[in-house]
């Protein structure tokens, strides 16, 4: 294996927690629900991803139930939100907060077992092309889906019915309720996908990225996914492209900082993060264009009157 | 069974005073079903984490060393969430500041005046409010969500101070442990009674803030911004208030509280810099303002209590063994009570049970 395709295969494994994250808050967000607790939904898969995996030896079923972990978890959240109409802001906030400190307990005996790892999966044929062989069909079962994820999402949004109704909802709850459409059903389950998707982009991190638990090991990806999905106006296949440009980002830091350069490791770590505020700086600065792309009815809570 | 929410004609004041004991009874229960769990005596445990570290003098210094940067903290954010501006980046405003007033007892540790401790605590302000001034620059000049941009700098300061403490900053007579030079007597917050314990004047500083605050948004124009801006923008506009100022004024306030908060920890409690200087106070003082109701005399109560979180985590780490990060689950819980508790002061919650005609329509 060629340094190249070295650094692209990282690459991808840096892009793709990042980029099943953020299409899941892509739904919730196009139904109109902003859940900040992206953060929380990732690190509770994560734990729970690593734990049932370590227990069980199958990192499969490790990885299933990081998904349901995350999906149960955003449960909570859609109970406040959308049933006792709180807050979006600071329930998403509550829920970053108690996954951060519930992972740390449950993980408190895993921290420094070895952990099982998601191996990869060769497609026969398609694996002995050059240079993109190795790359996208000889990856873990959680790339593969990741992948499936964007071209699922596009499809279910712009393709079909309940596409359409989903983000009729995120535009204008009143009108989209007034038609009939289950307003409230409909954003359960948009939040329930994102917590299923930022449960299974934990499940990446503990199970491929590093095979092992660390407390917080999230370490602000839910954030960065957040910011993705303003970056990419809320279209998936945007979502796409951040997520490996973001994934390059984070490799390129990591690289800088073996090479040595002389630059303290802290300002590279620190790249991400202000890359994040740059890109949210240079997308958001045309006020209209924002307006536009954003759902209308974002973070507002809905109450049906009868 | 469905839940069913029928809007109040006015809010409840009832509910808005008895809501946030609700929580903090809720959270108790779900405490003790916690401990069940875990295999501990609910009692006991619940005992040890909240009751026993009142029952000291030394540890009611120690809960007001926790709960001063809470408050502190938690008065700026209420101010800021008021006027629905969401700084969640006090960590790093936190941090910043205390960065910022320890320039003059590392860098000009020669310097030996009076007028150390005031110029310290007046560079943590500046350094906090500063910034706290680039997600309002962010947010007012090219529209960019403060929310991310706020929290992105959290990350940011904590790498900044990593640096700086195992690097420039780096304690000469060290042992080349990641420590700065230990604050000189003059740079030191005096402690309020050191016969028995550790208090300094921070819990001071917290009273003030609180006061002050408080007489801000009851009795000034001020005050009276802040919650015509947060509750309609376009109010505020037709009332001829500049919603730009506003966001600069709540995330300069905010700033500047959670970097006095951030300098007063550094000389008080610690008297050095270290790589990490905070428990996540930034963030306990969101959960601080919501209990308190965005209200400052609320916070006040708010900030000791969730102070003794912090306090009973370690005392049941030390008495029980249970794992120190019990204390963060307790926080998260509480928020999520009072978050749902508020609910009932604008709503009346209804559980529905469905009767058999209508489980029939269902099915057909």
């Amino acid at each position: 294996m060629s340094l190249i395709e070295a650094v692209l295969l990282t690459i991808t494994t840096a892009a793709t927690p990042l980029l099943l994250a953020a299409m899941g808050e892509l739904v919730a967000e196009r139904s109109g629900v902003l859940n900040l607790g992206v953060e929380g939904m990732i690190v509770m898969g994560a734990v729970v991803a690593f734990a049932i995996a370590q227990l069980s030896g199958n990192p499969y079923l490790g990885a299933l139930c990081g998904a349901i972990a995350g999906c149960v978890f955003s449960l909570l959240f859609g109970l406040l939100t959308l049933t006792l109409v709180t807050n979006q802001v600071a329930t998403g906030l509550a829920l970053t907060i108690l996954g951060l400190g519930l992972s740390g307990m449950i993980g408190e005996s895993f921290v420094g077992e070895p952990g099982v790892q998601l191996e990869p999966i060769a497609i026969p044929l398609l694996d002995q092309l050059p240079l993109l062989g190795p790359l996208i069909f000889k990856q873990d079962a959680i790339f593969y889906l990741s992948i499936l994820c964007v071209i699922g999402v596009s499809w279910f949004l712009f393709r079909t019915r309940l596409g359409l109704q989903l983000r009729a909802i995120g535009d204008s709850h009143g009108s989209a309720h007034a038609l009939g459409i289950s307003v409230i059903k409909t954003r359960y389950y948009a939040v329930m996908f994102g917590g299923a998707c930022a449960g299974l982009a934990g499940a990446q991190l503990s199970l491929v990225y590093t095979p092992q638990w660390v407390e917080n090991m999230s370490a602000g990806r839910g954030w960065i996914a957040l910011a993705l999905v303003v970056f990419a106006s809320w279209r998936p296949l945007r979502v796409l492209a951040g997520a490996y440009l973001f994934g390059a980002v984070t490799i390129g830091q990591l690289h800088a900082q073996a090479l040595g350069f002389g630059i303290p490791s802290q300002f590279l770590s620190a790249l991400p993060y202000l890359a994040t505020i740059l890109v949210l700086v240079i997308i958001s600065r045309n006020r209209r264009l924002t307006l536009m792309n954003t759902p209308a009815s974002l973070g507002q809570s809905f109450v049906p009157d009868r | 069974m469905r839940i069913e929410l029928e809007r109040r004609p006015s809010h409840s004041a009832l509910f808005s005073v008895v809501s946030p004991f609700i929580a903090l009874g809720l959270t108790v229960i779900a405490g003790a079903i916690m401990f069940n769990v875990l295999g501990k005596n609910p009692l006991d445990a619940l005992y040890s984490f909240f009751i026993e570290p009142l029952t000291e003098v030394w540890s009611l210094h120690e809960l007001a060393i926790k709960a001063a940067p809470l408050i502190l903290i938690a008065v700026g954010l209420s101010v800021c969430f008021r006027s629905n501006n969401w700084n969640i980046g006090a960590e790093g405003q936190f941090i910043i500041g205390g960065v910022a007033g320890s320039i003059i007892p590392i860098v000009f540790h020669e310097w030996d005046s009076f007028l150390v401790l005031p110029a310290m605590l007046i560079m943590g302000i500046a350094g906090g409010a500063l910034y706290a001034g680039i997600p309002a620059l962010l947010k007012t000049r090219f529209n960019t969500n403060e929310i991310l941009s706020s929290l992105m700098l959290v990350y940011v300061a904590q790498l900044f101070l990593d640096w700086i403490v195992r690097g420039p900053w780096r304690n000469p007579e060290g042992f080349n442990f990641p420590e700065s030079r230990e604050f000189d007597v003059e740079a030191i917050l005096p402690e309020l009674l050191p016969a028995s314990g550790r208090a300094d004047l921070g819990i001071i500083f917290a009273v003030v803030a609180t006061l002050l605050t408080w007489f801000m948004m009851s009795y000034m124009l001020r005050g009276f911004q802040v919650s015509v801006l947060g509750q309609s923008a376009r109010a505020g506009r037709f009332a001829g208030f500049s919603a730009n100022r506003m966001v600069f004024f709540a995330f300069l306030f905010s700033g500047g509280l959670a970097g006095l908060a951030g300098i007063s920890e550094v000389s008080g409690a610690i008297e050095q810099l270290q790589p990490v200087i905070s428990p996540g106070y930034g963030f306990t003082a969101i959960i601080v303002a919501f209990l308190g109701r965005l209200n400052p005399l609320g916070i006040f109560a708010a900030g000791l209590i969730l102070a003794l979180t912090y306090l009973g985590g370690e005392a049941a780490q030390i008495s029980i063994g249970l794992p120190d990060k019990i204390a963060r689950v307790f926080q998260g819980l509480l928020l999520f009570f009072v978050l749902a508790c508020d609910t009932l002061i604008h709503y009346r919650v209804r559980l529905k049970f469905a009767t058999h005609s209508e489980l029939a329509e269902e099915g057909a």
